[in-house]
């Protein structure tokens, strides 16, 4: 007869340590992760979808102010920022792979790598918004347009109507993109940490194959704000400064 | 079969990098030309394809599970039903005079 002391012990069910007792096997708990990771990410989807919607929205009242603000931004920035991001997918997509493999050197390369690349975008960003706020093209009491002359000098720039409310969504979608890469970072770091502690193997990887879709999906936000909010203004004659 | 046990070889994934990368530089130059109308329709699609390589390779939604890719799938739905009824909202607001753009 089975007593409480002996149903505290696994030796009636032997698992892998890192099976959690709501799932029969490693591979259902792996597919219910992704699933839920997935549901996630689908409201992330729907959450940016929102701010799209307002772009989309305005965008549709305001055609001129659109185009004149985006020759405003940076396009060397954003493409840098956008190469940035496709080559942290790349070493995410590694970092999983080498965790998959059982690789604990190369699950430490490639998230380290990841993490370089997303901190590279953070500090680019940061330029970029520097040279927003110097040249006056923050909404709000401070709105005071300014262009950069061949000679380096600055000159009041004068931006059709509506062009606040496209640096309010500038701000505001590339802004909280970048609390998502902040977010991303860390939970980066912890996996990395997680990783050197040698937790992962090939019978257990889920942390890191769901952290890595967390940080995709940020990825593949930035590949439609870039071209939406950036590559408007070409038509204006010559590429923005 | 999940995806548990698909090891994707690193030269797939460099591929995908490689076409991710080439579709950006497209979509700059392409950026470059008038198209007129044609402009962001083309941008959208050179993005919809990019984010579905990542989608399917870089994310292994190509090897997940059925349920997995259903709400994947659904997510995008939602999405188009959110911009379409949207605009269809205020693009038809002058056709029958109602206040508002």
């Amino acid at each position: 007869m089975l007593t409480g002391q002996d149903m505290i012990g696994h030796a009636d069910h032997p698992h892998h340590p890192r099976l959690q007792h709501h799932f029969y096997s490693m591979e259902q708990q792996l597919e219910a992760s992704i699933l839920g990771m997935w549901v996630f990410l689908v409201t992330e989807i729907m959450f940016f979808g929102g701010l799209f919607m307002a772009y989309i929205v305005y965008r549709t009242a305001y055609p001129e102010a659109w185009m004149a603000s985006s020759h405003e931004l940076n396009v060397y920035m954003g493409g840098a920022n956008t190469l940035v991001l496709i080559c942290s997918s790349l070493t995410m997509a590694l970092a999983v792979r080498s965790a998959q493999i059982g690789s604990r050197r190369g699950q430490i390369i490639n998230l380290i790598l990841t993490i370089v690349f997303g901190v590279t975008f953070l500090v680019v960003k940061y330029f970029e918004y520097k040279a927003k706020f110097d040249h006056g093209l923050v909404p709000g009491p401070h709105w005071d347009p300014h262009e950069v002359l061949a000679n380096g000098s600055l000159a009041p720039l004068s931006l059709p109507l509506g062009s606040q409310i496209f640096f309010s969504l500038y701000f505001i979608m590339t802004g909280i993109h970048a609390a998502h890469m902040v977010a991303g970072v860390v939970l980066m770091l912890i996996i990395l940490v997680m990783a050197w502690k040698g937790r992962f193997s090939a019978d257990y990887y889920g942390p890191v194959e769901i952290s890595g879709l967390y940080w995709h999906f940020v990825d593949i936000v930035w590949i439609f704000l870039f071209p939406l909010l950036y590559l408007l203004g070409f038509h204006f004659g010559g590429p923005p400064v | 079969m999940s995806s548990a046990h698909v090891v994707v070889p690193v030269r797939l994934y460099v591929t995908i990098w490689l076409a991710l990368v080439v579709g950006t530089a497209v979509t700059v130059l392409a950026a470059h030309q008038d198209f007129g109308r044609l402009n962001t329709p083309i941008a959208l699609g050179i993005a919809v394809t990019k984010a579905s390589l990542v989608v399917l390779f870089f994310m292994g939604v190509r090897s997940n599970t059925s349920l997995t890719k259903v709400v994947v799938i659904a997510g995008f739905f939602w999405l188009f039903i959110l911009f379409g009824l949207g605009m269809s909202d205020y693009l038809s607001r002058p056709w029958l005079g109602v206040p508002g753009r």
